[in-house]
């Protein structure tokens, strides 16, 4: 599930992640950014803990040492509303006794404290151990031990180098636009990340990984003369990225406030959507959302075999040996990638919160499922499948943990809906329909537990009849079953239509964690999906 | 301070040893004003899942967040290094960046000392939960579960910590507390049965989790092959964590300002908001009162504002909206907390007259990915899970597909028949602590169902 903005709002100066950009990848950057050189403290320490642990009993072991700064910069109108700056830096130590895990953190970054909590994950796995089933296996690493690898995102600018009043300046002067074109409230903000984090396992691995995320975003209000109705326009058009300050000063909020106080007026006098089944069209902007809740989460391994059932759910997409190789999710143009190489995703790292190098690999390929999202423990699981398709049983990389405080386990990396063969833009899906509806922007979002059933809002709604947009509607969700949503997909756009969208808040686990994700894709049409009109009258 | 054994109570930092780190990071100031809020505790969690304990995680943090004043200006730094050189450094860090930003028309002064009373959220059996001991109440989940031929799933968090806020005006405030939530989902083998049991407490002694192990059991039977009814209005049983789900979200939505702006279910047809105005059945009270022994809250907020009984509607009529001390000068009235807790009313029905009582009617367990449709009503989309049931001429008949809503807690309160009596549950979604809350169970008419699901 994604957290709502307001959720992600309160979590995200608490939560620190990781970003990056494969090192064989890593291109030179233009401006020298803020280069983690390694702590060499940090270095002794992991390996402190591992040993500790070693110690102590543990199997297996490792050990992050993370270093996290974000700041978030909140305006209203004409005026701050916040600046916060956050630095939170800890350590988390996981171990592995008799197939158990156990798993410690602290604040308190001293030799004795590193030794007590790697003792602490060691009684702490016994206790765990004693009634254990099933033992935890792990599946070999596929690359050598990394003794030193390091890695940082590929980003230009710094944020943490760039002056406040700079970044003050641009929100006030974005919001000013946006007041100047009619908006009667206007909200705008900047959040930066900077996580330093060194890792290593009793495998021989240490990692130094520097990790940057950026999202600038507005909100424009207006309201009707007689406060009846209120209409909001969400800066969906601007996604978060893995990026830099760069990636602020390319949005350039200034230049689409203006339309965007005059989107959400026209939303006010819009026509109420008429309740019925529609063609869609769906923009990259909208559309990432729907491919993360109905595409990345049923795919993931832990909630195939039912160890997220408590919260974030099971899959319809189980059990795995009824599903994979077996299950047709969409035509055969439908091809979904997953990577955590593509440069400015969120999900790109050098190495995952395992010490295993990400992979990118088809989740669906011709439009068949053909495999889940892994990590070490759950690689184990699928042995069977990859052994009849002649393929090592290998982690694909996706362990994560939002902060020092907070235990590594699997999280979906970017999760794309590959481009078709045809050169076709949104344009061009717009011309080729009779009757539809085209949906700009993510909006409300919902999806069962299984991942079956989903409505989804969105920020504009345009009425399209006979290839022409003819006006703009309101009040519209739409509701599908997910494996006829899929099946129901009959255009796609090409490469030049790809985009990258995404969310800082993609929550699962207990306790809750944050993940940062992109999700790649083009404009889609999909056939006679139903759609609700969702205005009521207090 | 240094956590110094494995386990025991919880390690958080002390009223004393706030004090001290309060007094130094102030002594550190040059500001006009400075504010120091420290957060401390111990976050500990075990999960379960296919019977067995999966992962388990204990952590200790401590945080100073200091605001630096300067003029009309402010910023806030947080760090979580307490030696001397990392608080000098966010104090200096708060004023360079307060002295870059614009002036604040809305800015007011820091508050002087406070009378605060000391909050009753604390339980030792809480912050003293070790691995062990939750390995055991796991267990009593996950062993009559395997007895019974069920798969369980789970998780049990507990929380201890302590909360300081001092400022160089003389305000000083120290709180701690605790927090634990117990949540098990029981399914059968084969997937075609679903059943969730939850609890949330200050208090690990007042959750039984041999109680959560039946319900959950007993609704992961009953529900197995439920058959698919059309959507559509249907009278409807929510058991009390249904409620909660639900009844919350209006405590998201009493802000004075977005109602006084025209941006709020709150707000009023042609300017203003509507206190004293009736929104919902006049059966219904909602009051946040941080000393509920039910469900208690923090005595005072981030600013050191104590906090107070709030009744947000009584008798089914707006009583108060939460003011801000700038809104509440700007519109003439008292600063108005937004409440940490909410306490709903009841009434004496039990769920077996709820049920005799309904011709046909649909018995809901939970809600669960439950999200913001229409601001304008508080309308909210999301589903059933986990147990639910038709009810036919006074009986309870058969599991039904779950359901997808598109409803507001607003109109549900309006159609409201009958009330049973109050009970604390776990109403967050994650299955964290959360908000405490404590409601009755409703039997209510036209509840709107739009679409049924498939998952179980």
């Amino acid at each position: 599930m994604t957290a709502s903005r307001r959720e992600f709002l309160q979590q995200s100066a608490a939560a620190a992640a990781a970003v990056g950009l494969a090192s064989s990848l890593a291109r030179p950057v233009a401006a020298q950014p803020h280069v983690f050189q390694g702590d060499p403290s940090h270095k002794e320490l992991v390996l402190r803990a591992i040993d500790a642990a070693k110690a102590a009993g543990a199997e297996y072991a490792d050990a992050r040492i993370s270093s996290a700064r974000s700041q978030n910069i909140g305006t209203r109108e004409r005026r701050v509303t916040n600046i916060g700056d956050n630095e939170t830096f800890g350590f988390g130590v996981r171990v592995l006794v008799r197939g158990a895990w156990g798993f410690a953190a602290s604040s308190n970054l001293t030799p004795d404290e590193v030794t007590r909590v790697a003792r602490q994950a060691v009684a702490q796995a016994r206790a765990n151990a004693a009634a254990m089933v099933k033992p935890v296996e792990l599946a070999p690493v596929h690359h050598p031990p990394v003794p030193n690898g390091v890695w940082r995102s590929p980003i230009k600018v710094d944020p943490f180098t760039v002056a406040i009043e700079d970044k003050v300046a641009y929100l006030l002067e974005a919001n000013a636009a946006a007041l100047a074109a009619g908006a009667r409230f206007v909200n705008s903000q900047m959040f930066f990340l900077r996580d330093e984090k060194t890792f290593a396992n009793t495998l021989g691995t240490v990692t130094q990984q520097t990790i940057f995320r950026a999202q600038p975003g507005m909100t424009v209000t207006m309201v009707s003369p007689d406060n009846r109705d209120f209409q909001t326009r969400q800066s969906t058009d601007i996604q978060p990225k893995g990026l830099g300050y760069e990636h602020v000063l390319d949005a350039d909020l200034k230049r689409h406030a203006a339309r965007w106080a005059e989107e959400a007026k026209q939303k006010l006098s819009a026509k109420p959507v008429e309740v019925g089944r529609y063609d869609l069209i769906l923009h990259p902007t909208h559309l990432w959302l729907t491919i993360h809740e109905a595409i990345a989460h049923p795919t993931e391994l832990d909630r195939a075999y039912g160890f997220e059932a408590n919260y974030a759910g099971t899959s319809y997409l189980a059990p795995p040996e009824d599903k994979l190789g077996k299950f047709r999710m969409g035509p055969r143009f439908m091809n979904v990638l997953a990577d955590r190489s593509a440069p400015g995703s969120l999900s790109a790292c050098g190495w995952d919160d395992e010490g295993v190098q990400p992979e990118d690999f088809y989740i669906v390929k011709d439009g068949m499922f053909v495999d889940y999202q892994t990590t070490r423990e759950q690689a184990m699981w699928l042995d069977w499948w990859y052994k009849q398709q002649g393929k090592p049983t290998r982690s694909h990389g996706c362990s994560y943990a939002q902060t020092w405080a907070d235990v590594q386990f699997q999280r979906m990396p970017n999760v794309n809906l590959l481009p078709g063969e045809q050169d076709l833009v949104w344009e061009d899906l717009i011309a080729a329909t009779e009757n539809g509806i085209a949906i700009i922007g993510d909006g409300s979002f919902s999806i069962d537990q299984q991942r079956y059933n989903a409505q989804f809002g969105g920020q504009l709604f345009y009425e399209v009849k006979n290839g022409k947009i003819t006006g703009m509607l309101k009040d519209v969700a739409y509701q599908i079953r997910t494996p006829e949503f899929w099946n129901a997909l009959d255009m796609i756009g090409g490469k030049r239509s790809y985009e990258l969208g995404g969310a800082f808040g993609d929550g699962k686990g207990q306790p809750s964690q944050s993940n940062a994700v992109s999700h790649g894709c083009p404009p889609t049409r999909h056939r006679q999906v139903n759609v609700i009109n969702t205005g009521r009258t207090a | 301070m240094t956590p110094k054994s494995l386990y025991a109570i919880a390690p958080h930092l002390s009223r004393a040893e706030c004090d001290a780190i309060a007094k130094k990071v102030l002594s550190f100031s040059t500001a006009d004003e400075c504010r120091v809020s420290i957060n401390s505790g111990m976050r500990q969690n075990t999960r379960f899942a296919v019977n067995q304990i999966s992962t388990a995680g204990d952590n200790y943090n401590a945080a100073v967040t200091v605001r630096s004043v300067i003029g009309k200006r402010s910023a806030n730094v947080t760090v979580n290094r307490l030696d001397d050189a990392s608080l000098r450094a966010a104090v200096q860090n708060a004023e360079r960046i307060a002295r870059l930003a614009p002036e604040d028309p809305e800015l007011l002064p820091e508050l002087g000392p406070q009378d605060v009373p000391p909050s009753v959220q604390w339980s030792d059996a809480t912050a003293s939960l070790e691995p062990e001991a939750r390995a055991e109440a796991v267990r009593a989940i996950t062993e009559p579960a395997r007895r019974a031929g069920l798969v369980s799933t789970g998780y049990l968090e507990a929380n201890a910590g302590s909360f300081a806020v001092a400022n160089n005006k003389g305000l000083f405030a120290y709180d701690r507390s605790t927090a634990v939530a117990f949540t098990t989902t029981v399914r059968t083998p084969d997937g075609t049965g679903s059943g969730w049991a939850g609890a949330s407490d200050n208090d690990f002694r007042r959750i039984d989790p041999r109680l959560l192990a039946e319900r959950a059991i007993e609704k992961a039977r009953k529900s197995v092959n439920p058959v698919a009814i059309e959507p559509g209005r249907y009278t409807v049983i929510l058991e009390p964590t249904a409620v909660a789900n639900l009844v919350q979200l209006i405590g998201g939505a009493l802000n004075a300002r977005n109602a006084d702006e025209g941006r709020s279910f709150f707000s009023k047809a042609g300017g203003g908001n509507k206190i004293g105005e009736k929104v919902v059945d006049e059966r219904v009270t909602l009051v946040s009162d941080p000393f509920d022994p039910r469900v208690p809250s923090g005595t005072f907020g981030g600013d050191g504002l104590p906090t107070q009984k709030v009744t947000w509607i009584e008798n089914g009529v707006v009583r108060n909206l939460a003011y801000d001390r700038f809104w509440a000068q700007r519109t003439g009235k008292a600063p108005v907390s937004a409440g940490g807790t909410l306490a709903m009313s009841g009434g004496s029905s039990s769920m077996e007259e709820m049920i005799a009582s309904t011709e046909r009617g649909i018995l809901v367990t939970r809600f669960w990915y439950i999200r913001s449709v229409d601001p304008r009503t508080i309308l909210f989309t999301g589903l059933t899970r986990d147990g639910t049931f038709l009810i036919e001429n006074g009986k309870v008949t058969r599991p039904v597909k779950n359901l997808r809503y598109n409803e507001s807690p607003i109109f549900m309160l309006n159609n409201l028949q009958m009330m049973g009596r109050p009970e604390r549950v776990s109403a967050s979604e994650a299955g964290g602590p959360g908000q405490a809350i404590i409601v009755p169970p409703l039997k209510c008419r036209d509840f709107n169902f739009t679409s049924t699901s498939d998952a179980i």
